[in-house]
């Protein structure tokens, strides 16, 4: 599996996603680092990963200013050809931006920054990214964000229930997201945002592995597909 | 040409910074405080001399990036 990670200014999570990537594919995983600037992405790309952290210091609106960098017109370009991506936190952020995902994450509602484990139920296995999982199945996830609370209009959010593109809810919402979201699906279920970070759940001695299932998930739906 | 751009919350959205302010102004003793909204003003300079180009580029600039329309509203005024 070949994947590219997007590097923007104030990315914190970028090294870990590359780690979480690479450990994941045990045999021939092949992680670059790309940087915001590029204006294409490397040619035979199966994966693209945007990471949590602050881009251009959450300038504006978080994720504003990354989604407008010039990588991130080619990461759309991918995407809409059917492209896997996923965002986490600041990534998820930056989807709903270009408008890859729909909604939007404001501030959360208690006006806390929150940085904690949190429960998640797996509310559909019907994705790449979490058909390792059992459908209603509790896993655990950290947090770390101040603006995770998630919005839509309720046309949208009917057809996301609907369409069971979400990922994931919320067991006891932190941050008053609407319908406990916590992750989304994109229509065609290849693009994933999600506020909790996977990569920080990639091994029993930083706290547990409910993320490298997430990213084995990944690397073994597109070995197969 | 200076075009001022304010952005504010859409009414339906909920506004949490707004509520944190309005109580931390009741704290102060602003019993009269109703409810308060939070948003943003953004200066512009705008190398243009007519007054509609500008309008209409700030306008442009706020469906762009400037705004997000799933939860904000935009008015331009030229100072």
């Amino acid at each position: 599996m070949r994947s590219a990670v997007i590097q923007f200014p104030g990315s914190n999570c970028d090294r870990d996603l590359m780690v979480a990537l690479e450990s994941a594919g045990s045999r021939g995983a092949e992680v670059q680092l790309i940087w915001h600037k590029e204006s294409r992405l490397p040619p035979g790309l199966d994966f693209v990963g945007i990471p949590g952290g602050f881009s251009f210091g959450d300038y504006l609106r978080c994720g504003a200013i990354a989604a407008r960098s010039p990588i991130m017109r080619s990461v759309v370009e991918f995407a809409v050809r059917g492209g896997y991506v996923i965002g986490i936190c600041n990534g998820f952020q930056i989807l709903t931006e270009t408008g890859l995902l729909p909604g939007t994450l404001m501030r959360n509602a208690g006006m806390r920054f929150l940085c904690r484990e949190t429960e998640l139920a797996v509310a559909t296995t019907e994705s790449a990214f979490t058909c390792n999982f059992a459908k209603g199945e509790v896993i655990r996830l950290p947090i770390a964000h101040h603006e995770g609370n998630f919005r839509t209009d309720a046309e949208i959010e009917r057809r996301l229930d609907q369409d069971e593109r979400v990922a994931f809810r919320y067991v006891d919402t932190p941050n008053g997201a609407q319908g406990d979201i916590a992750g989304i699906l994109s229509s065609n279920r290849r693009v994933l945002g999600m506020m909790p970070h996977p990569e920080r759940r990639i091994d029993p001695s930083i706290g547990g592995t409910d993320g490298a299932r997430l990213f084995a998930s990944i690397v073994g739906a597109l070995a197969s597909a | 040409m200076r075009v001022c751009v304010k952005l504010t919350l859409k009414r339906s959205v909920l506004d949490p910074q707004g509520e944190a302010v309005k109580q931390s102004l009741h704290a102060l003793g602003f019993t009269g405080v109703d409810g308060v909204r939070v948003g943003k003003l953004v200066e512009i300079d705008i190398a243009e001399t007519d007054r509609d180009a500008a309008l209409a580029q700030a306008s442009r600039m706020c469906e762009d990036l400037l705004a997000n329309t799933v939860i904000e509203d935009f008015s331009l005024e030229v100072s």
